[in-house]
């Protein structure tokens, strides 16, 4: 067995459910509000957990394998590397801090790729192809380049992995495409690829108690039982990372590291067009078909 | 320099994809506006006549780089390419497709360079902009205009500070138009030695299976399209018939796909083609926003529904409330008449 430790990442975002979006969902300057909305772990980054997952399996007995999770958002986001945690995760780290508000993808994946270099070195950050709610699918390229190493988008399946190279199956438009190469790297996951497994009884069992001292003071538990709990059992410690924790460079954090500015927003409402009503009769729908014929349409 | 660079991907068929045609014919409006030039980049393997494809459409230079491994896209290669070529012509705009290529390699790109990226852009604009809290008023800037939040909402983007001002644009969401069938222009060829790193490579294709381009309802001036009121694959042969007779293609909602009357290639929406025929018939289709999202833009709509109510028949200029398999028929058998 080898005993260089292989070190896997998973950036996950927890979302705002943008299937039920309210006219209170956003504030004035155009920024997301998100407490109006119920949030659930983005669809694409829980494939991206079963893809680290699945290396994680396929490398364990040839050496050891740590799968980190890292989530920048508001602090209530310790619940998804929780749930990570009930599904195979190792740890996680929540990056928090109002610094990086209104961020746009080049922030984002500014402070996120600050963050994975803090853990030193890494073999593989896996992604989600893209959020449900800013849907931009950019953050993972930028990370990649941020990183300066290669880029795998678009992951479908995961065909092959050994200690220096893997091999993936990618998704395009009109066909997939198989891609090999060595470490580190950089996989974004498509929402094809295989759904997450679910959670593991005796890891909801271990790791049920983990949490961050933010959600500690939230939920105005003692902080003293807290501490020694964690003092037994570390991994129970969700981290939370600030602004000064990753080292950055403070001018390409949030709104003032974010070349993009939102100048608008407007609500989608139906507008309704001057509307017509055929009666389902042949004569009717006969005169229509000639309108549209004698206007050229057909 | 003030001019805008489009980026032309090239399709397995070793032609000049059709939504960088579509940028080309925008871009060269927005680049009239500006009074400014149009550029192209190209990069593949021997294309053929890639003057004649794109002076049509507005280009004034071609930057053309040619190379025996770059038959397909990979990132590495093209990254080197354009940032090296975005420094030397410095263009104010540069435009992608929202393509897996496009998609893969825009964000890249912007992040290199620390500056704006905006998605999925359905519609640009060239206007100003007055920053709220320090005043400064910026000229002539580009209105990135798209969806967000699932489509509940349009934003409009600007990149004001940062050059270039970039945006990735979906395939049918522009008008593709012949600008001056006599324009020309001229062709830089640019040497692969110059512009990719031998660590560019660094990703092997091992093996692509690309299947071969069948049904085209993106460029269909007339869709027929069906929902889950439709009711069975049997049924819908019956907007094959419909769609034949009027020189149209059949397109689908995802809950028809997902029922299986019909195949995946035909769905229409936020999650599969975006169109803008001339008419649009949609027969059974409740009209959820996933699915306007991709059919809003047709210039005349016709909605076939039991249901008085459904949210569809707010966008139709025409609606006829009845059952689809009795509509239908009747406008069949009229228009054979
Ligand atoms: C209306 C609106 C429009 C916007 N348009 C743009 C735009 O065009 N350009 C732009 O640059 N910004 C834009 N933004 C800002 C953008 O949504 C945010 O920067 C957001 O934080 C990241 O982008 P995304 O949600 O699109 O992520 P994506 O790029 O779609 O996410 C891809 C993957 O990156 C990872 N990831 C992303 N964010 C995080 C995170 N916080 N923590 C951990 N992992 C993460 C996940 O694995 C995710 O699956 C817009 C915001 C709004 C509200
Ligand atoms: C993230 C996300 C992405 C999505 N992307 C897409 C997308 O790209 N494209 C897309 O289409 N959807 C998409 N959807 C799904 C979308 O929300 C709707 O579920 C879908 O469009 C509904 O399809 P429909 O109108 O065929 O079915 P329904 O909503 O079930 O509507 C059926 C309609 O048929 C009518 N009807 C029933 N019987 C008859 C009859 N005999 N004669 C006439 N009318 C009849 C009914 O009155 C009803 O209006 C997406 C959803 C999500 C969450």
């Amino acid at each position: 067995m080898n005993n260089k430790e292989f070190q896997i990442v998973v950036l996950a975002k927890q979302v705002p459910d943008t299937h039920n979006v309210g006219k209170d969902a956003m504030k004035e300057d155009g920024t997301i509000n998100r407490a109006a909305l119920p949030a659930i772990f983005n669809p694409d980054d829980l494939k991206a957990l079963e893809m680290a997952l699945a290396c994680k399996d396929a490398l364990k007995d040839i050496m050891p394998v740590k799968v980190t999770i890292i989530t920048m958002g508001p602090s209530r986001a310790a619940e998804i590397i929780r749930e990570s945690m009930f599904r195979g995760a190792d740890n996680g780290f929540v990056v928090s801090d109002r610094r990086f508000a209104g961020s746009d993808t080049l922030a984002t994946s500014y402070a996120l790729s600050a963050a994975v270099k803090k853990l030193g070195k890494i073999d593989i950050v896996f992604s989600g192809r893209q959020a449900i709610d800013g849907d931009t699918a950019q953050v993972g390229p930028q990370v990649a380049e941020k990183l300066e190493i290669p880029q795998i988008t678009y992951a479908e399946d995961l065909l092959y992995v050994a200690e220096d190279e893997i091999v993936i199956k990618r998704r395009l438009e009109r066909g997939v495409e198989t891609v090999k190469t060595g470490f580190p790297v950089l996989v974004t996951v498509h929402g094809n690829a295989n759904d997450c497994r679910p959670r593991h009884a005796k890891l909801l069992m271990t790791n049920k108690k983990a949490c961050s001292v933010s959600e500690v003071l939230e939920r105005q538990q003692s902080m003293e039982d807290m501490e020694a709990l964690w003092a037994k059992k570390p991994f129970l410690k969700i981290e939370e990372w600030n602004a000064d924790d990753i080292n950055p460079d403070f001018e390409r954090l949030g709104l003032t590291g974010s070349p993009t500015k939102v100048k608008s927003i407007e609500n989608v409402v139906l507008t309704s067009k001057e509307n017509k009503k055929i009666n389902n009769s042949e004569s009717e729908i006969n005169e229509l078909m000639k309108e549209l014929v004698s206007a050229h349409i057909i | 320099m003030n001019n805008i660079l489009v980026f032309c991907e090239v399709t397995e068929e070793q032609h000049i994809a059709e939504v960088s045609l579509e940028l080309c014919s925008k871009a060269r409006k927005l680049a009239d506006r500006l009074n400014s030039r149009l550029d192209a980049i190209v990069i593949g393997n021997e294309i053929e006549n890639i003057e004649g494809q794109l002076y049509p459409y507005g280009v004034d230079s071609i930057f053309y780089l040619s190379d025996s491994r770059l038959s397909f896209y990979q990132t590495l290669p093209f990254f080197s390419t354009l940032t090296k070529i975005i420094k030397e012509e410095t263009p104010d705009i540069v435009l992608f497709g929202a393509t897996s290529v496009g998609r893969d390699l825009a964000p890249r790109i912007a992040s290199y360079l620390r500056c704006g990226l905006t998605a999925d852009c359905t519609s640009l604009e060239i206007g100003d902009h007055t920053d709220a809290k320090t005043k400064t008023v910026y000229k002539d800037i580009l209105y990135q205009i798209r969806p967000a939040f699932g489509g509940n909402i349009i934003a409009t983007i600007v990149s004001p500070e940062t050059r270039p001002q970039m945006a990735t644009v979906r395939e049918g969401v522009m008008k593709k138009e012949i600008y001056n069938e006599n324009h020309k222009g001229e062709v830089h060829n640019l040497k692969a030695e110059d512009y990719v790193n031998e660590g560019d490579f660094c990703i092997e294709i091992i093996e692509r299976q690309i299947e071969a381009q069948k049904i085209n309802i993106k460029g269909a001036p007339i869709i027929v399209a069906g929902g889950y009121g439709m009711g069975s694959k049997e049924n819908f042969a019956l907007l094959h018939e419909l769609a034949n007779a009027i020189g149209g293609e059949v397109g689908a909602t995802r809950a028809a796909v997902d029922a299986g009357f019909t195949e995946n290639e035909r769905q229409i929406g936020q999650t599969g083609i975006t169109v803008r025929p001339k008419l649009y018939i949609a027969c059974g289709i409740s009209g959820a926003v996933q699915h306007r999202a991709g059919m809003d833009q047709s210039s005349k709509i016709i909605s076939i529904n039991t249901d008085p109510n459904a949210p569809i028949n707010a966008i139709a200029d025409y609606t006829i409330i009845g059952d689809v398999m009795d509509v239908l028929p009747k406008m069949i058998k009229s228009i054979k008449n």
